[in-house]
């Protein structure tokens, strides 16, 4: 019998990735189809420039960039997985952390994707290694974020890499040798979050934006939206396969969630009160946002379906008997994750552009190239993830272990 | 927009792509004629194949070693070599006098290859002694905009997206603020009971957009003009929305200038033609200040509003102006210290 190494497991986790029911193939080949079509709208863009975005020398980030600062959120939620499962040992989160890593990998790869389509020259992004080219550190915030992004995404492979790799081994993990990185990987996942905060707040010339609150608030409503983000996923992953979550998963998610989203609602509402109060000229992105400014209103509906969901899906969290209903509680994760994708994306990036500096007030709406490469690298994220946690359940549930672990004729 | 107009606004939107793609083919002649045609887009393809294939190979640390092993692939000929060689450079702050000099060569003569145009090229650095400054004087200025076509010709302005690096905003008398402001009036000036004021970048002092840049593509020359490295910008934007003032434009498109209209006395740092993809903005025209000309805008202007000199020479008239006149910038509190003033007879 040959000794298990990395090779074998990465054979078997493509064979895993790739075999698998009917429906699972279909979902695969949807979320592939989605993915040509987004690199065919990227081809165009590509080609023509961005010129074929609805982003303008006004409004120059949209909907990619928004999706950026979302999915850094959804991956830096991570850790309210991490956190109490390898450090204060809570089995009860077991089974549950490894799917959260497994979101955390995708919306990272998906970040990426994200900053790349939206560059002007991706050919030339290798002037950002550094040495090589000229990284501008550490003035820059975005050579932070691209640390600081790219050492949790190394943090997030390896440390599952790790535990999984042992189990394929049939052999139960070290924890001397994985915690100092889960430990370091909970501080980084504030990290990322705050930096990218910090990309917007550092602005003085973006009013909207350059406010104390609006770190805390990304933390808060990314606590909100990724727990959330891991309860439909969980849900998902319970119905669908062998692999059975506890209901005392569920319920401690939601705490989690439902105490974020009343926190980020406290913290909307002070923000709601400094803007309108007593309106200065700084509150007119908020204005803008809310109300709509010189019959420019492409926002408003956004924003408003954004604060009725809000609302809604963190009053029905609130209410225990409510919440404790499977159903109920997935509906209303699957809201909130909606709300504060709004929210936090188009919500939060694109009036800090609107009125300009210079008092210019032009709307943005994403053309169907954006739409389409949103699509795409949305199908990519899931498509890693699909694979990730189907390879990740396989491994947990025995069935993907290596030949020399396999105990008598069990089937791999 | 009424249904109608949003249908036929999305068919135009779907249309576009194919349509050019057509012009492009049916109408060969119609690239040469721009600056920056089809063959760039070419031939940053070839660039993104080479640079993947030059990191898996792993020899991207030296242009020189690379450009060797993979010169087969560009098809050895001339301009795709150049074109290679282009992409490994370095940022031009890190160049020396050598590197700088290669590669204005090489873009000259890429110029002439792919244009038959023939640029000259300076890379002429800060005079020592000189900080320039700026002042506009709002009681004089009528709204003529001679300045914003002066401008547009003299540094390659993108005629396609009708870029413009001045803007000229029509303000009420008894207003202060550019919140009441126009910015896009298209009428007889000077209106009754108005006042004029215009913008452009303002080369902060402290400038927030070279501060956020994230591979050092813009920055701050000692004679106090903030310029760009086209060939190093990588597109993020991130300046455009850190820039206080609206003084930056992004190449949304690949530029557009009339071969007979490209002004072929250039600077590195200046008015040669962009790609697209990159970040430009004013520069005080320094292609003609770095020489002792004024800007263009300022020897546009007929009624001298535009005031321009070094503000290290008591001398100079905007000295005298800084001294002698009631004058005010925009957004001081937020720190940047532009080096553009306003002031009133
Ligand atoms: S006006 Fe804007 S672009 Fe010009 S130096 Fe100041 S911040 Fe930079
Ligand atoms: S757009 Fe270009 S110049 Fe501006 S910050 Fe990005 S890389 Fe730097």
């Amino acid at each position: 019998m040959s000794k298990p190494n990395p090779i074998h497991f990465f054979k078997d986790a493509f064979v895993t990735a790739t075999s698998g029911s009917l429906r699972y193939h279909l979902w695969m080949g949807c979320l592939t189809f989605l993915m040509i079509l987004g690199s065919y709208a990227y081809w165009v863009q590509l080609r023509e420039g961005l010129v074929v975005t609805g982003m303008t020398d006004h409004v120059s980030w949209g909907m990619y960039i928004s999706n950026f600062t979302f999915l850094v959120g959804l991956a830096a939620a991570a850790v309210m997985l991490v956190l109490p499962t390898y450090i204060l040992d809570d089995v009860d989160f077991g089974r549950a952390v490894l799917i959260g890593e497994g979101v955390a990998v995708s919306a990272l790869v998906m970040c990426l994707a994200f900053v790349t389509v939206d560059l002007g020259g991706p050919h030339r992004a290798w002037h950002l290694i550094p040495k090589l080219g000229y990284f501008n550190w550490p003035q820059s915030l975005l050579t932070w974020d691209v640390l600081v992004l790219n050492g949790y995404l190394a943090l997030n492979l390896l440390i599952p890499f790790y535990i999984l790799y042992s189990h394929y081994k049939g052999e139960k993990p070290d924890k001397r040798k994985y915690l100092p990185f889960v430990v370091l990987s909970v501080f980084w996942a504030v990290g990322i979050h705050l930096v990218t905060a910090f990309l917007y707040a550092g602005l003085p010339a973006r009013p909207f934006w350059h406010n104390a609150l609006l770190g805390p608030r990304f933390l808060a409503s990314a606590f909100a939206a990724g727990p959330g983000f891991i309860i439909l996923v969980l849900g998902v992953i319970h119905t669908q396969t062998a692999y059975t979550i506890r209901s005392v998963i569920f319920d401690k998610l939601a705490m989690i969630t439902t105490v974020a989203a009343q926190i980020n609602l406290v913290m909307l509402g002070s923000e709601l009160f400094v803007e309108f109060y007593h309106p200065t000229e700084h509150a007119e992105s908020a204005m803008y946002l809310f109300f709509g400014l010189d019959g420019h209103d492409a926002l408003v509906p956004w924003i408003r379906t954004a604060i009725v969901l809000n609302v809604v899906a963190t009053v029905v969290l609130s209410l225990h008997p409510l919440r404790r209903r499977r159903p109920i509680l997935l509906a209303s994760c699957a809201l909130l994750f909606l709300a504060i994708w709004i929210e936090k994306g188009m919500g939060m990036v694109v009036p800090g552009f609107i009125p300009g500096p210079l008092g210019d007030v032009v709307d943005y709406s994403p053309t169907w190239v954006e739409i389409w490469i949103t699509g795409g690298i949305w199908a990519m994220g899931f498509f890693f993830l699909s694979a990730l946690t189907k390879v990740a359940i396989e491994i947990e549930t025995g069935r993907m272990v290596h030949v020399s672990a396999r105990k008598g004729g069990e089937d791999a | 927009m009424s249904n109608r107009e949003k249908i036929a606004e999305k068919v135009r939107q779907w249309l576009k792509p194919a349509d050019r793609r057509r012009l492009r083919r049916d109408d060969g002649g119609a690239d040469t004629r721009f600056a920056e045609g089809a063959d760039a887009v070419m031939n940053k393809r070839l660039d993104r194949r080479q640079a993947l294939k030059a990191m898996v190979t792993g020899a991207a640390a030296g242009a020189a070693v690379v450009q060797t092993a993979c010169s087969p692939l560009g098809g050895g000929s001339e301009k795709a070599q150049l074109n290679w060689e282009e992409y490994f450079k370095k940022n031009y702050r890190l160049m020396t006098d050598e590197e700088r000099a290669a590669t204005v060569t090489r873009l000259e003569r890429l110029s002439k290859l792919e244009q038959n145009a023939d640029p000259h090229i300076q890379t002429t650095p800060p005079q020592k002694g000189v900080l320039f400054g700026y002042a506009f004087n709002i009681s004089k200025c009528q709204g003529y905009m001679d300045c914003v076509k002066a401008c547009i010709e003299e540094n390659n302005l993108d005629r396609g997206s009708n870029m413009q690096y001045i803007r000229i905003f029509e303000i009420e008398n008894g207003q202060d603020g550019l919140a009441s402001a126009n910015g896009d009036f298209y009428h007889e000036v000077p209106a009754e009971g108005h006042y004029y004021l215009g913008t452009q970048c303002f080369h902060c002092e402290n400038p927030p957009c070279v501060k956020v840049c994230p591979v050092g593509a813009t920055w701050k020359e000692d004679d106090g003009i903030v310029v760009v490295d086209y060939d190093w910008c990588i597109g993020c934007r991130y300046c455009e929305a850190a820039c206080p003032y609206f003084g930056r434009r992004f190449n949304w498109s690949t530029p557009q200038i009339p071969a007979d209209e490209v002004n072929q006395e250039q600077h590195y740092l200046g008015n040669r033609p962009r790609k697209k993809g990159v970040m430009e903005k004013c520069t005080f025209c320094v292609q003609r200040t770095r020489k002792g000309k004024l800007p263009a805008c300022v020897e546009a202007c007929p009624t001298g509003a535009r005031v321009f000199g070094n503000l290290l020479d008591p001398d100079s008239e905007i000295r005298y102006v800084l001294a002698n006149k009631k004058v005010f910038r925009l957004k001081e509190e937020l720190g940047t210290e532009p080096k553009f003033w306003y002031f009133t007879d």
